[in-house]
């Protein structure tokens, strides 16, 4: 099991944010969290890539403990995040933003790495055209593309991603989702978090739904898209 | 009006180097903010260690007047090294007893402020009350040269003949003027391509952009806030020598006003702002020098701080505006 997830709880202040929250991510899945704002999905994300402290449980990757590991020893373990709001570095142009991603990376200088900003810039052949731009002035699809790229730069084992989905065109929600399918058949492991239940329950091997600070149901992909409770909660009539 | 045309040159030269001294101080204040949103308050004394440290090495060499210029570029040499590291060492040293517990703690930035002012004037008085200390210590006797006299000022020994290089319009600009901008800007281009170029200067300004996305990139921010207190240092040990070779003493409570000077220069050239310090520091330094000749000496202070008041008034961000956060290098 790469990541191993055992009941999480999770305080801000005096408000639990989770409670009791186990879930497993088989190496080479797709396994999303899916549920509505508020949930705590982005909480047990943050968990898991170390930005946030846990009052109770465990956060076991790849048969290490990482519980109390700072985030920015994760990183070194394999462990990638592609933040929630984009979380890019305006200031710096894309390239320098792809080399912030490979910032834990002792193999700057080889061919490796040249193959690695090579299969970000054909995944995401925008970033490419905008390669010396500086990138607050990407639009708002771009600067999602960039945080993905930007994640896959660190060659994780893991791949967290926050609503890659938010705030974009639905054309756009496809190609981003399409990608996310992508990297998992190259072989990297997705954590993926959504509110955008249809689509993610559609690319992930197993599926948990969140519901204030808690996982309410587990199954497939597959299993949950086809719930009629699920349906009626979280994909609305028309899909 | 008559004393600032006929002198132009030499009020503009005389106020490059003393510009050059500001800006390289207001690196350490616009990089602290830039990457902790803090007024390292305490900075000024961090360049007044350095100032002594580099007088104390000088005069423990033995330099004097009349030496080789072979020992003067020894012992200027030495003066950097010591001057610099003292001034790195207090840097790192502010931030880890005066700065980190209240960052642990998400303490509000006024709390760190205070402690700012509090650490600086400890390291101050600490300074001026070094005899005291010597004698708590017993070594009073022995370091009796280096102590004496704490709380008047310490002239740094007459190594360099102040000597006419060349002739621009009616000026002649001397060795110590040409040494202190020269070296200023070497050592600002010197930053400037470090926080540009290399890997540790990429970090800290993923830190000043956003604290959260850097360490998701592996970027440990403790080390980068400590790397950003030492370059600080760094620079403001390379000022404090500019310093005592151009004003030839340093008391324990110069820091003060210098340090209020540089703040200003960061202010008025944006603060987290790189370029912005260098220039604010230029212009502030030459402002100095032309509203004193016009309109008297005594007001070379009042000049200043009308100056930032006014820009502040106008362009609240500064010349530059954009703070390291944004800027591009």
């Amino acid at each position: 099991m790469l990541l191993t997830v055992e009941g999480l709880c999770v305080n801000y202040g005096r408000i639990e944010a989770l409670r009791d929250i186990s879930f497993e991510v088989p190496e080479g899945s797709v396994v999303t969290l899916v549920g509505a704002n508020g949930a705590g999905k982005t909480t047990t994300l943050k968990t898991v890539s170390g930005l946030r402290g846990v009052r109770a449980g465990k956060v076991v990757f790849a048969g290490e403990d990482i519980t109390h590991l700072p985030a920015h020893r994760r990183v070194e373990r394999g462990v990638s995040q592609a933040p929630e709001g984009r979380g890019i570095f305006p200031g710096m142009t894309v390239r320098e933003n792809l080399e912030m991603g490979a910032y834990v990376r002792k193999d700057r200088k080889t061919a490796a790495y040249r193959e690695d900003t090579e299969r970000v810039l054909t995944l995401f052949p925008r970033l490419q055209e905008r390669i010396g731009q500086s990138a607050g002035t990407l639009s708002g699809g771009e600067q999602q593309m960039l945080a993905i790229g930007r994640g896959l730069m660190a060659r994780p084992r893991l791949l967290l991603l926050d609503e890659p989905s938010m705030g974009l065109a639905p054309k756009l929600i496809q190609q981003i989702f399409s990608i996310v399918t992508e990297i998992n058949q190259q072989g990297t492991t997705v954590l993926l978090v959504e509110q955008n239940a249809a689509q993610a329950l559609k690319r992930a091997d197993h599926a948990h739904i969140m519901e204030t600070g808690e996982i309410v149901r587990s199954g497939t992909g597959a299993e949950l898209a086809g719930d009629d409770a699920v349906k009626a909660a979280y994909l609305g009539g028309d899909i | 009006m008559d004393f600032l045309l006929d002198n132009f040159v030499a009020l503009t030269v005389t106020g490059l180097s003393l510009g050059a001294i500001y800006a390289l101080v207001a690196l350490g204040y616009t990089l602290v903010y830039g990457v902790l949103q803090l007024i390292n308050f305490a900075h000024s004394e961090v360049f007044m260690y350095g100032a002594f440290a580099a007088t104390w090495t000088v005069y423990a060499m033995g330099g004097r007047a009349g030496a080789s210029t072979g020992a003067v570029i020894g012992y200027l040499l030495a003066a950097l090294v010591a001057a610099m590291a003292f001034s790195g060492l207090i840097a790192l040293l502010l931030e880890r007893v005066a700065y980190r517990r209240l960052r642990k703690q998400n303490a509000p930035r006024l709390i760190a402020l205070i402690s700012a002012i509090g650490a600086s004037f400890a390291l101050a008085e600490l300074m001026g009350l070094r005899d005291k200390v010597a004698d708590f210590l017993g070594l009073g006797e022995t370091l009796r040269p280096y102590v004496r006299g704490a709380r008047n000022s310490s002239g740094f020994p007459e190594i360099i003949d102040t000597t006419p290089l060349f002739t621009l319009g009616d000026y002649d600009v001397t060795n110590i003027d040409l040494l202190v901008i020269t070296s200023a800007l070497v050592m600002m281009l010197a930053l400037d391509l470090f926080v540009a170029r290399t890997r540790f200067g990429r970090g800290i300004r993923a830190v000043a952009q956003d604290p959260e996305s850097a360490s998701l990139m592996g970027v440990n921010s403790d080390r980068t806030v400590q790397l950003t207190f030492l370059l600080g240092g760094l620079m403001a040990g390379a000022a404090a020598v500019l310093y005592v070779v151009k004003i030839g003493s340093i008391r324990f409570d110069t820091g003060f006003l210098l340090g209020v000077k540089a703040f200003t220069a960061a202010v008025l050239g944006g603060i987290g702002n790189l370029r912005g310090a260098l220039l604010g520091g230029f212009v502030l330094g030459l402002a100095e020098n032309y509203g004193s000749a016009l309109i008297g000496t005594e007001w070379r202070d009042v000049v200043a701080f009308t100056l930032l008041v006014v820009i502040l008034l106008f362009r609240p961000t500064g010349l530059l505006g954009e703070s390291l956060a944004k800027a591009r290098t």
